[in-house]
């Protein structure tokens, strides 16, 4: 007698509720550290400056709801004008760097004895701290003594002093950020040019493309991810200028070399500083202008995902 | 270095403890000290007052001058020493105002420091409580090469006459006359304050830093109307705004410029420079107006008690100490600087001793500095003001309306 063959009616064994969502769950748990730290220290103290921004506080002690007061002053406030035009300058003439990045770039770009030391000395200004670079440029605009004002009186021009005077302030520090920004955008186009296809360029040279045409339309287009970056961090560059103004003018002549930042750091931390408030009110149109940015940004990567 | 020896005493003090049923108290005082000549006359100061107190143990923490501006914030809300230095007058207002600061008047009261700090303590004294003792002034005026002077002719000026003179002279001769580097902007103030003090007078300073009177005042526009004439008269060093007060001694020791409005602090660095004490040569900042009487500026350095130091008996025992009318005396003849105790002797620098005579022979009161006298807030856009009207002097009026408006919203 056998026993009859009846089908299995067990249910085939249960998996674990974290077998079964593993998949789902591992990529979270990998985040979780670098979340948890976004959150702590980007996303919550965003929150807390925009809630600053609606009291008074000197930092010590009790704070006062004041409403939107920090902005209402601060749009009658002409330093605050002074600084958001600043920036604005900051942002479009540290744009010069890439091109001038790419220039040094294409400029290095080629096979002779030694083009590696060559390559590390036009480098050299990005690994230097921004504080020497601006010592080294104060100096060099420095009236009495400074090198630039040697060489204008060679062709007998008076001297000029760069870092005392409010039309020019501004444009001289941007000039001694451009130094190492154009360094760090030649080295992004230097690693460009290497990834360039070199069947391209000989395919376009036989059909007689050159010089201009031949960069503009084949180098170019095959250096697109390296422009990206390269404007990405000269954007951000721009917009934490702060070190240099420290340094060269500490905001001077009366204010006119200020941006937003150190404007900022000037009404919040600094010695006669103690408007918590009212520097983060600063912060947080700072905030919004960079909003601005980095939407355009986030649309781009997303754009360039889907594949347009 | 000399925290090390503190702790390094504390550390022998502990193994004492066993034996001795005496508590090592532990006192924790915060400077900013670190000059030379300050950082050795604490040193002298804390090892004076652990001799004579051998059970109390101090740690000394010593900050960077600047850092310590910032820092103080700090540690006074959340790791409060149980000292810590600062400045009298409205420089200590937030703290005070915060509760960060413990009131001293009993000290005052048990050591008689009513009478013998008596210049001190209206500087010190803020809602009618007392805030910490002071141990050091020194003295402002203008410093000048007198070999450069006897070159070109000209005595120590008496009155703004005098000095508006001795500037078209200098430069004629190709002299800056005074040198100054408003970088930082708080050397413009001193020149401010001389101006305002010597056109309008003591009581006028306090009420303008108390916000008590508009700048769009006729009185600060006659004081600015005479800055107006210094400028006129090429009295200042070009393109100052470039320059730190520091980098503004080179043109005085090259000999390419003859004074500087200043503090006392600027005679050490120009004798480091090499200038001899023949070479420089100080007088008090001239006569303006005959009704106005003079008034001095001379800002006073203080100690305070923070309101959450753990070892406040302690600290009064130290401040008791600092008081003294011999420990004064030798603490500022290291820092090269005046005592505040009436009965403590002045160091026999010829600075010092001119320094003091001034001082003690003043009729008109004696003010702390712009920056001490007025709020932050204040002082911070007056002295952008200053930068601003010794380069642009046309732009006075919107300048002042500027800052009329800043007193508007700060002293509301």
């Amino acid at each position: 007698m056998t026993a009859p063959i009846v089908p299995d009616t067990h249910p085939p064994l249960r998996r674990s509720w974290w077998k079964e969502n593993q998949q789902r769950l591992a990529p979270w748990l990998f985040l979780a550290p670098g979340i948890f730290m976004f959150a702590v220290y980007v996303i919550i103290p965003i929150f807390q400056s925009i809630n600053i921004s609606f009291y008074d506080w000197d930092g010590l002690g009790e704070r006062t709801w004041v409403g939107a007061d920090n902005y209402v002053e601060l749009m009658d406030d002409e330093a605050f004008y002074t600084s958001l035009k600043n920036n604005v300058i900051w942002l479009v003439l540290y744009m010069l760097a890439i091109p001038m990045g790419l220039f040094v770039a294409l400029f290095l770009n080629q096979t002779v004895r030694g083009i590696r030391i060559y390559k590390s000395l036009f480098f050299f200004p990005f690994v230097i701290s921004q504080v020497v670079v601006g010592l080294v440029f104060a100096w060099f605009y420095d009236p009495s003594y400074g090198l630039m004002n040697i060489a204008l009186g060679w062709f007998g021009i008076e001297p000029i002093a760069v870092l005392a005077n409010e039309d020019y302030v501004t444009y001289g520090i941007i000039a001694a950020g451009l130094w190492p920004q154009t360094a760090y955008c030649m080295i992004l186009y230097l690693t460009g040019l290497n990834a360039v296809d070199p069947e391209q360029i000989e395919a376009a040279r036989l059909d007689n493309a050159k010089g201009a045409k031949l960069l503009w339309y084949v180098i170019l287009p095959q250096l697109r991810p390296a422009t990206f970056i390269a404007v990405v961090v000269t954007v951000i560059g721009a917009l934490r200028s702060f070190d240099l103004i420290s340094i060269m003018t500490d905001g001077g002549p009366w204010g006119s070399s200020r941006v937003l930042a150190f404007y900022m750091y000037e009404q919040a931390f600094s010695e006669y500083g103690f408007r918590m408030g009212y520097g983060a009110a600063i912060a947080v149109v700072l905030f919004l202008i960079m909003m601005v940015y980095i939407t355009g940004f986030l649309w781009k990567m997303y754009r360039d995902e889907k594949g347009y | 270095m000399n925290a090390f020896n503190s702790r390094l005493a504390g550390a022998l003090a502990a193994t004492t403890l066993f034996t001795s049923t005496a508590v090592a108290g532990e006192l924790v005082i915060n400077t900013d000290t670190s000059d030379p000549a300050p950082k050795a006359a604490f040193e002298a100061l804390i090892a004076g007052f652990e001799a004579e107190n051998p059970d109390i143990t101090v740690k000394w923490n010593l900050f960077d001058h600047e850092g310590y501006k910032t820092s103080i914030r700090n540690f006074l809300t959340a790791d409060a020493p149980d000292l810590a230095n600062w400045y009298a007058g409205n420089r200590m207002l937030p703290y005070v105002e915060a509760g960060l600061f413990e009131p001293v008047d009993d000290v005052w009261e048990q050591n008689g420091l009513g009478e013998t700090l008596a210049s001190a303590k209206g500087s010190m004294t803020i809602d009618g409580k007392i805030w910490g003792v002071p141990y050091t002034y020194y003295q402002w005026g203008i410093y000048y090469r007198s070999d450069i002077f006897e070159q070109n002719g000209i005595t120590a000026p008496e009155t703004f006459d005098d000095l508006l003179a001795a500037c078209n002279t200098l430069s004629e001769a190709g002299i800056t006359p005074i040198t100054i580097g408003t970088k930082y902007l708080w050397t413009a103030a001193g020149v401010f304050d001389y101006l305002n003090l010597r056109t309008n007078g003591y009581d006028f300073h306090m009420a303008l830093t108390k916000g008590e009177v508009p700048w769009t005042d006729d009185r600060v526009k006659a004081t600015m109307e005479n800055w107006k004439r210094m400028l006129d008269a090429n009295c200042f060093l070009e393109n100052h705004a470039a320059y730190s007060w520091q980098e503004a001694l080179a043109p005085m020791v090259q000999g390419d410029a003859a004074m500087y409005v200043m503090g006392n602090f600027a005679v050490a660095p120009l004798r480091e420079a090499g200038l001899t004490d023949e070479q420089i040569g100080f007088f008090q900042f001239p006569r303006i107006s005959d009704d106005v009487p003079m008034a001095e500026e001379a800002p006073t350095d203080t100690i305070h008690i923070p309101a959450n130091a753990k070892n406040k008996e302690d600290a009064k025992k130290f401040l008791a100490y600092l008081a003294r009318a011999e420990v004064q005396t030798e603490v500022n003849k290291t820092l090269g600087q005046l005592p505040i105790n009436k009965d403590s002797q002045v160091g026999d620098d010829k600075f010092l001793q001119a320094g003091y005579e001034m001082l003690s022979g003043t009729e008109g009161g004696i003010a702390q500095f712009f920056d001490r006298d007025a709020p932050a807030e204040m002082a911070k856009a007056g002295m952008e003001g200053f930068q601003e009207f010794m380069v642009k002097p046309e732009r006075m009026d919107k300048i002042l309306e500027r800052l009329e408006k800043v007193r508007q919203r700060v002293y509301e």
